[in-house]
């Protein structure tokens, strides 16, 4: 059993094994969401049709959303239906095998959504976090609980919503939180029991470097939460997190410094978690910038030399690459309009011009961000990074004295947005002269946009690209596309009846290749007309 | 004033639906009631619901509620200056349980008929002269080739226990099926039924111990077995060692 556990993890760490399966968040360990299946290319295409629909129980609230990235094992498909219930089906008929419930406890108070980004796996074994705050393990073949570890207190806020990481032996998570005042952290768990290895505090406790970046006693209740899933370089044995925003989100000035490691990209050993270097792209964030977006991992020739980098485009509005092996800045450039710096200085840092006031500041973009937690893509063949993006928006963002109270939304103001975060009903009037959404083509060596696929309403949705030049997305009116990842043209579109939520999964079973998304509250699979 | 009217119309039928639809109950209803009181009520109330002095849940006779909307309201929000906590129960849930109370009421709970057992002697039997690891899983032990017996004492009474192991074929669960197939090849295929339709079934492999869809025109024949392949404990064990083995099975509360 060990032994199969170990193997599975050394054809994990390769990327390019397994290429029928997809076994983790991003499909890869190093966050490219990019699937090496041909079968299904830009000439055939037009001939996806539906295979099977999964509907699911999940609540029809507005905040409730599908986000879960679905995993696929050896023809079984594993889902997790908002907020904690595990389906293992049938990959090729939409079959059910069996499901697990977790019922939350009344306590769970996750800030934003009773939502489930999925699971991690390691040979039998299923991974999964939930909103009441715990980590739990599950044999993947008939639901049974293996373990179930406590990562903090739901009445504290504390909510585990991010698809677990497995590096070699150890599954990667941290907690939610970030508006409820938590103090986060990045941990490690034995996969075998549960028990914590390590843990990296992402707000630095007394004592720890980066303290000093939180004024009096501020960081007790910073956030820097952790809800989404981080990327592993297993020649480094680096592991690199987005980190959430400060807390109190809109209210800087009750927290002086940069607070660190809030906003900020971390790379931790993997057998110790000892912090390697870290980038911080919001200093002294007043706008709620998480960097809770997935650090994509690439090897580029960069001026002329091979470099090894990792590359994001931020919700504070701008792209970045950086080294990954010692966290140096080699690029930054907006990809949205962005009022609240007027750019980067040679170090990365921003150009700071705009503030969260207690009258109220229009800062682009909005609270939302440019982009968010939704899964972009990066094909190594077009060398371009296909982004989820939100264009023109703005928020008026409101400071205020918030004092912390345990369980109570913490975020000292508030945002108005002129583009709503969730909406229940797939409805919309705003004119694309107010706002509108994009899936952004940035050449990774330049951050200059190669194309742009523009979408009348915003997008939640995920990217997977492929090794056939294909990049497939959704977006919230409820249509799922496959793109032209060289033009953005678009070659197949499917209207799915709910808005597109998490990220795209291809698989293969019996040497037939599925595209797989959640949309509303379904899973809809498609795969070439025989 | 009209529409207060109309709103307490509007209310009063939303209950009238919502006492239709628990009235309708199946037997797969009263089950997961069943399951719903072993798992949040029998910790204190017992398996049988008569362990609180003074309150005999299968008498069907409750001193503070006079009917199912009454119980419904016991069950979610407990009773206050009491033991009785509220419950974190969706009202379709609370219906369940409620409906399993009342069917106490008319069946009764079932009692053991063993003598006394040792829950320590029965784990050794489990583990050694019982061979039930050989097909069941208890925490980390033993094989996923049958039911999980992982904290079955939360989910099924001594006497359910009992049973199993004296008379295994009376009554198999629906989650505890085996199906036997025969391919068009000859080959011969036992697994756990985890699901059916008309084109296919959804197996645990008994071999393999892997997930599998088989397609039924892909089978010469298939069977879900009406007995249990569990082997009858009647003439294997001796009743005191029977009642030791339920003693054990009923001590695990534990999920993990």
């Amino acid at each position: 059993m060990r032994i199969t556990a170990l193997l599975f993890t050394i054809a994990l760490a390769s990327n390019a094994q397994e290429t029928q399966n997809w076994l983790t968040y991003s499909g890869r360990i190093d966050g490219q969401r990019y699937s090496t299946l041909t079968q299904i290319t830009p000439a055939n295409v037009k001939d996806l049709e539906l295979k099977w629909v999964l509907q699911t129980r999940a609540p029809a609230e507005p905040n409730s959303k599908y986000e879960a990235t679905s995993l696929v094992a050896d023809g079984i498909l594993y889902t997790v239906q908002p907020p904690n219930v595990v389906v293992a089906l049938d990959a090729v008929t939409g079959r059910i095998f069996w499901t697990y419930a977790h019922n939350p406890s009344p306590e769970a108070r996750p800030c934003c959504g009773r939502i489930n980004r999925g699971l991690a796996m390691l040979g039998n074994t299923l991974f999964m976090g939930t909103i009441d705050g715990y980590l739990l393990a599950l044999d993947a073949r008939d639901g049974h609980l293996i373990w179930s570890t406590k990562m903090g207190r739901p009445e504290e806020g504390y909510a585990v919503t991010a698809a677990p990481l497995v590096v070699k032996d150890k599954v990667i998570v941290g907690p939610a939180g970030g508006e409820l005042g938590i103090s986060g952290y990045l941990a490690a768990y034995s996969a075998e029991t549960g028990k914590e290895i390590w843990r990296f505090h992402t707000i630095p406790q007394p004592g720890e470097p980066g303290h000093d970046s939180w004024g009096g006693d501020s960081w007790r209740h910073g956030g820097g939460s952790i809800w989404t899933t981080g990327s592993y370089d297993p020649e480094s044995n680096l592991i690199y997190w987005g980190i959430g925003n400060a807390g109190p989100d809109w209210n800087g000035d009750v927290r002086p410094g940069d607070n660190l490691y809030t906003s900020s990209f971390i790379a931790v050993d993997a057998d110790t978690g000892k912090l390697k270097w870290h980038f911080q792209f919001t200093p002294h964030d007043e706008f709620d910038f998480d960097a809770a977006q997935i650090p994509v991992l690439a090897d580029l020739e960069w001026k002329g030399k091979p470099r090894k980098v990792v590359m994001t485009a931020n919700r504070n509005g701008f792209f970045y690459v950086l080294d990954r092996l010692t966290g140096e800045f080699l690029l930054g450039k907006s990809f949205a309009k962005v009022t609240w710096a007027s750019g980067l200085d040679d170090k990365g840092r921003p150009v700071r011009t705009g503030h969260s006031t207690p009258e109220g500041s229009v800062i682009y973009p909005e609270n939302q961000g440019a982009t968010n937690w939704y899964n972009p893509a990066y094909s190594p063949r077009t060398g371009m990074l296909y982004v989820p993006c939100w264009m023109d928006t703005w928020s008026i963002y409101t400071s205020r004295v918030e004092p912390y109270q345990e369980g109570l939304w913490y975020s000292g103001g508030g945002a108005t947005h002129n583009v709503p975060g969730v909406r229940p009903a797939l409805v919309t009037r705003r004119q694309p002269d107010i706002a509108w959404a994009a899936i952004q083509a940035l050449d990774v060596k330049t951050g200059a946009v190669k194309w742009q696929f523009r979408m009348t309403d915003v997008t939640d949705s995920g990217v997977l690209a492929t090794a056939t030049d294909l990049v497939f997305a959704g977006g919230r009116e409820g249509y799922f596309y496959a793109l032209d990842a060289r033009s953005g043209a678009v070659l197949w579109k499917s209207m799915v009846g709910g808005a597109v939520s998490a990220g795209p999964t291809a698989y293969a079973v019996d040497g037939k290749e599925y595209i797989s998304i959640p949309a509303g509250n379904a899973i809809f699979t498609f795969g070439l007309r025989q | 004033m009209q529409w207060k009217s109309l709103l307490a119309a509007a209310l009063l039928s939303a209950i009238g639906l919502a006492a239709q639809e628990v009235h309708g109950v199946t037997p797969a209803d009263l089950e997961r009631g069943l399951q719903l009181f072993l798992n949040n009520c029998a910790g204190c109330h017992g398996p049988d619901g008569d362990l609180v002095p003074d309150v005999n849940l299968a008498s069907g006779k409750f001193r503070r509620a006079q009917g199912d909307n009454d119980l419904r309201g016991i069950v979610l929000r407990g009773i206050p200056g009491t033991a009785m906590p509220p419950g974190n129960y969706t009202p379709e849930q609370a219906g369940v349980l409620v409906a399993y109370l009342r069917s106490l009421a008319s069946s009764g709970a079932p009692k053991r008929t063993g003598p006394p057992g040792d829950a320590s002697l029965g784990k050794a039997i489990v583990e050694t002269k019982g061979q039930c690891l050989q097909c069941h899983r208890i925490g980390r032990a033993g094989s996923i080739a049958g039911p999980d017996l992982t904290g079955i004492g939360g989910m099924r009474r001594g006497a359910d226990l009992e049973q199993s192991l004296i008379n295994p074929d009376a009554e198999i669960r629906p989650d505890n099926l085996t199906v036997v197939a025969v391919a068009k090849d000859g080959k011969k295929i036992t697994g756990r039924l985890m699901n059916m339709d008309t084109y296919t079934l959804q197996i645990l492999d008994g071999s393999s111990l892997k997930l599998r869809t088989l397609k039924k025109d892909d089978l010469r024949e298939y069977e879900v077995l009406k007995k249990s392949p569990m082997p009858n404990f009647r003439d294997k064990l001796s009743e005191q060692e029977i009642s030791d083995v339920v003693s054990y099975l009923v001590s695990l509360k534990e999920r993990i």
